[in-house]
């Protein structure tokens, strides 16, 4: 089947199976690395995109049910102020150690300070309880966050 | 440990291109085998100054890329932040571990430790070179002319190293450079936070060998067999023809499974899903964990297989059925998976001269060439190793069956090998993959005289060892002793006199693999929840009672102590109460010394882990605070899988297969750590692994402060609640 995606700004054909997860045509067919394959049952969170502004686990999302949803992935992060103020956060905090899960962390984090831009500690654990990071650098996240909504208070 | 020396590290430097590249030889007792005299760059300066380090080690987390590229930043005198990093190819000869002989490897937390001397001083060679020729082309004394920040001046003249790099090259290498004065450092043990790997992974740009995709490539998924042993007697693969994608399958040459072959990672998992496999399980493993268990249990009951210290164990029995005080324990400790976040992959691709080349997070890219030398049969020099991120590994990335790479080689040896091919696997095929961290039970009896002197100690381990029937058995495996099954016992910082170590080596269920820290990940908690009961029965603060139990006119028993007071005291040790409880723990590892003081409370009675306060001694801090982020790391790795961690069988089949069953530490587990590093001018250590071994007996000690409960099996969700 033929697919018509809007990802990071841009409009792309795949051609993907039906129930083909979206992970998979982010990685495997659009190319764009940064979303990670961690565990493919939601378990994790380093799959996380956002479609239409709002965190989704991408490897339970499947490609014919995008329809007209704006996908964001880590590589456009960037272009939004609050991605843009929690990558710095996470650059000032050394947060990354393997790295590995840190796009879905970023990507929740994003969804977080959109939905509650002054989080307390216990917030943010809620909020970040499905994304794993097996080095353990929940602490370090913990702290990015509220570095980050610092940053957007300004 | 064997010390380092500068003297013979600088053989002779090579120019290539506008690039300078400087290349060293290890010799002496480290790196007696590298015989051949290979020029090998550690550094780089182009013509536009940028200086980029080679890395010799894999970046997987721990910091390796950091901490060796500020060892060349500092004795070029630029910023941390100035220079870049490259991962060193595969060239056992001269990018060995200095530690390992001659194997290119990274592990046992010897990146630094075996790096600060070959680092530096190809970072100090470089400056020399660089002078030396500023001060041809000027006809001034070397001498007077200083570099920094990537300009050398002097003499009213300053000029970039960048134009002086052809010059550069045409020189003598100095044999012995002249390191900096620690008293000049400005980047070594500077507190900034200045990951090299930062901003990529913030980015989405980082590289990791599961982002490669080579034109033309085929994804692979395996099944395999289910059950140590087992081995396939046919498959039919008439369902995943049926899947758009799929390409072919193959039968493994060593039967443990059967190779699908697909165009994408997502058809390869689904033709695989497809597949049906018989399987000849006659002689696999059939055993469950309680089974298992039992057998240890029965190894422990007899003579043990090895007296490893070699003591008069009918002696020390005698002293502890004899003392004031006598304690006896029985500790178990089941299987773990290190499930890094990025599932195990590599790809392999054919090059134009019958050589191949691997995209591997390559934990030991000398097994990468053994392994593709063996089964392509062609010479390990044809391998190449295109080192990449690794998305964490604790050890699984190498281990003494080379499992993934052997999968893979085999793999693309089934083909027709004109196109690449990625092995992919799930977190199923992780978690339920074997390599674990070995099951092990412990049984100690301690006895104390009536001032809380431990008079005896007899321990009795009963565990698969690691390294015996691997390529590392000779390293490894002394008098038929694996010292990884004991290590951290009898080699720790207490005095203990009258011990009895003995092992008995089990029967395996499952393969089993190095993970963080070893068997410092078991012993540890048996030698720090003992000293702890023992402190507790001979009613002696646990602190004192440990520090009564450290010699401090030794260097072990000093470093010890020195990590044990200073955690207490940042940790208010001394002001427990008011819901407050708090558990310590000390232990020494790759010539580490960590104290943890782990502070929990009882809501709901259910155990928080509210803080932990840890306490380190790694010899010279080179990047403070990438040691403080791997402590932090290393203690939610120890207590986050002795809370819930464990891997079972049934049958001889993993029970458990994903995060929801293997259940690893998430955000709100820990509440806040706090990580104090003690200063110091010795040779750096480990940093990677030791701050995981105290964790788990700090938390158990804190949970037996708060509720008399002493858990001594683990995981400890069998028998606690955890605040959630």
């Amino acid at each position: 089947m033929d697919y018509t995606v809007k990802i990071n700004g841009a409009t792309r054909q795949v051609a993907a199976e039906p129930g083909t997860p979206l992970l998979w045509v982010i990685r495997d067919e659009l190319r764009l690395t940064g979303t990670k394959f961690g565990c493919g049952v939601a378990s994790c969170g380093a799959c996380t995109v956002h479609l239409d502004g709002e965190p989704v686990r991408s490897c339970q999302t499947y490609i014919e049910d995008i329809e007209d949803a704006e996908i964001t992935t880590i590589e456009a992060a960037a272009d939004d102020p609050v991605g843009a103020a929690v990558q710095q956060a996470w650059g000032e905090l050394d947060v990354v150690q393997c790295g590995y899960c840190q796009s879905g962390q970023i990507m929740s984090a994003i969804g977080l300070l959109r939905e509650t831009p002054k989080p307390d500690s216990t917030q943010i654990n809620d909020y970040m309880s499905g994304n794993v990071c097996r080095c353990a650098t929940y602490q370090r996240i913990r702290a990015a966050v509220q570095r980050a909504s610092e940053i957007l208070e300004g | 440990m064997t010390t380092l020396s500068r003297r013979g590290f600088l053989q002779t430097a090579v120019a290539s291109g506008a690039v300078l590249t400087l290349g060293f030889t290890p010799r002496g007792a480290l790196a007696q085998a590298a015989q051949t005299q290979q020029l090998t760059p550690f550094l780089k300066v182009a013509g536009d100054g940028t200086v980029t380090a080679i890395v010799k080690h894999l970046e997987g987390g721990q910091g390796a890329a950091t901490g060796l590229s500020t060892l060349i930043a500092e004795e070029l005198n630029m910023q941390l932040t100035d220079i870049r990093f490259e991962m060193a190819p595969a060239n056992a000869a001269v990018y060995n571990n200095l530690l390992f002989g001659p194997v290119q490897a990274t592990g046992g937390s010897t990146a630094m430790a075996n790096s600060f001397m070959q680092y530096r001083t190809a970072g100090a060679a470089a400056r020399e070179m660089l002078i030396a020729a500023a001060a041809q082309q000027w006809s001034v004394a070397p001498e007077s002319l200083a570099l920094k920040e990537g300009i050398i001046s002097g003499d009213g003249k300053s000029v970039s190293i960048g134009e002086l790099v052809g010059d550069a090259a045409k020189m003598d290498v100095p044999a012995e450079p002249t390191l900096k004065d620690p008293s000049e450092w400005t980047q070594i043990g500077n507190p900034q936070r200045a990951r090299r790997d930062s901003s990529d992974k913030i980015n989405g740009q980082a590289m990791f060998s599961m982002d490669v995709h080579l034109d033309g490539m085929l994804v692979v998924a395996i099944k395999r067999t289910p059950r140590m042993g087992g081995v396939v007697i046919s498959f039919d693969d008439s369902a995943a023809k049926d899947i758009n994608g799929f390409d072919h399958a193959a039968t493994l040459p060593n039967g443990a499974g059967v190779a699908v072959y697909a165009r994408n990672t997502w058809a390869a998992f689904q033709a695989r899903d497809a597949l049906s496999v018989e399987w000849d399980f006659s002689k696999a493993e059939a055993r469950g964990s309680d089974e298992i268990l039992a057998d240890l249990r029965m190894q422990l009951d007899g003579e043990p297989d090895y007296n490893v210290n070699n003591a008069d164990q009918a002696a020390v029995a005698a002293t502890i059925d004899g003392a004031a005080t006598t304690l006896s324990q029985e500790f178990y400790f089941p299987l773990l998976a290190h499930s890094p976040m990025e599932p195990i992959n590599a790809t392999i691709e054919p090059l134009e001269n019958g050589g191949v080349r691997y995209h591997d997070g390559a934990q030991g890219p000398t097994a990468n060439q053994m392994v593709a030398a063996q089964i392509l049969e062609i010479s390990p020099e044809q391998v190449e190793v295109k080192s990449l991120y690794a998305g964490g590994f604790f050890g699984r990335r190498l281990n003494g069956g080379s499992d993934y790479l052997v999968e893979l080689t085999m793999a693309y040896a089934l083909t027709d090998r004109t196109r690449p091919v990625k092995l992919v696997w799930s977190r199923e095929d992780d978690v339920t993959g074997g390599w674990y961290r070995p099951m092990a039970l412990h049984r100690v009896r301690v006895g104390l005289d009536d001032a809380g002197k431990i008079i005896g100690w007899e321990h009795h381990v009963a565990t698969p060892s690691i390294f015996k029937g691997s390529p590392f058995e000779e390293a490894m495996v002394r008098d038929g002793v694996d010292s990884s099954s004991i290590e951290g016992i009898a080699d720790g910082p207490y005095t203990i006199p009258g011990m009895a170590l003995m092992l008995s080596d089990a029967k395996k269920a499952t393969t089993v693999n190095w993970w963080r820290s070893v068997g410092h990940s078991h012993t540890a908690y048996v030698m720090e929840v003992m000293m702890d009961l023992a402190a507790e029965a001979s009613g002696i603060d646990p602190v004192e009672f440990r520090l009564n139990h450290l010699d401090q006119n030794s260097d072990d028993g000093s470093r010890a102590a020195q990590v044990l007071k200073l955690a207490a005291e940042k940790a208010g040790w001394a002001q427990q109460g008011d819901g407050r409880s708090l558990g310590v723990a000390v232990h020494k590892s790759f010539n580490t010394y960590i104290a943890e003081v782990c502070e929990i409370s009882t809501p709901d009675d259910t155990i928080r882990i509210d803080k932990v306060t840890a306490a380190v001694d790694c010899g010279i801090a080179v990047n403070p605070d990438v040691i403080k982020a791997q402590v932090e790391g290393a203690i939610g790795w120890g207590m986050g899988h002795a809370m819930r961690g464990e891997i079972t069988l049934d049958k001889g089949e993993i029970v458990q297969s994903n995060f929801p069953d293997y259940e690893p530490l998430r955000i709100a587990d820990i509440g806040a750590i706090d990580v104090h590093i003690v200063p110091s001018a010795l040779p750096p250590s480990g940093i990677g692994e030791p701050g995981t071994p105290p964790a788990a007996p700090a938390l158990a000690n804190a949970i037996a402060r708060a509720t008399g409960q002493r858990i001594t099996e683990l995981p400890m969700i069998s028998s606690t609640d955890f605040y959630l």
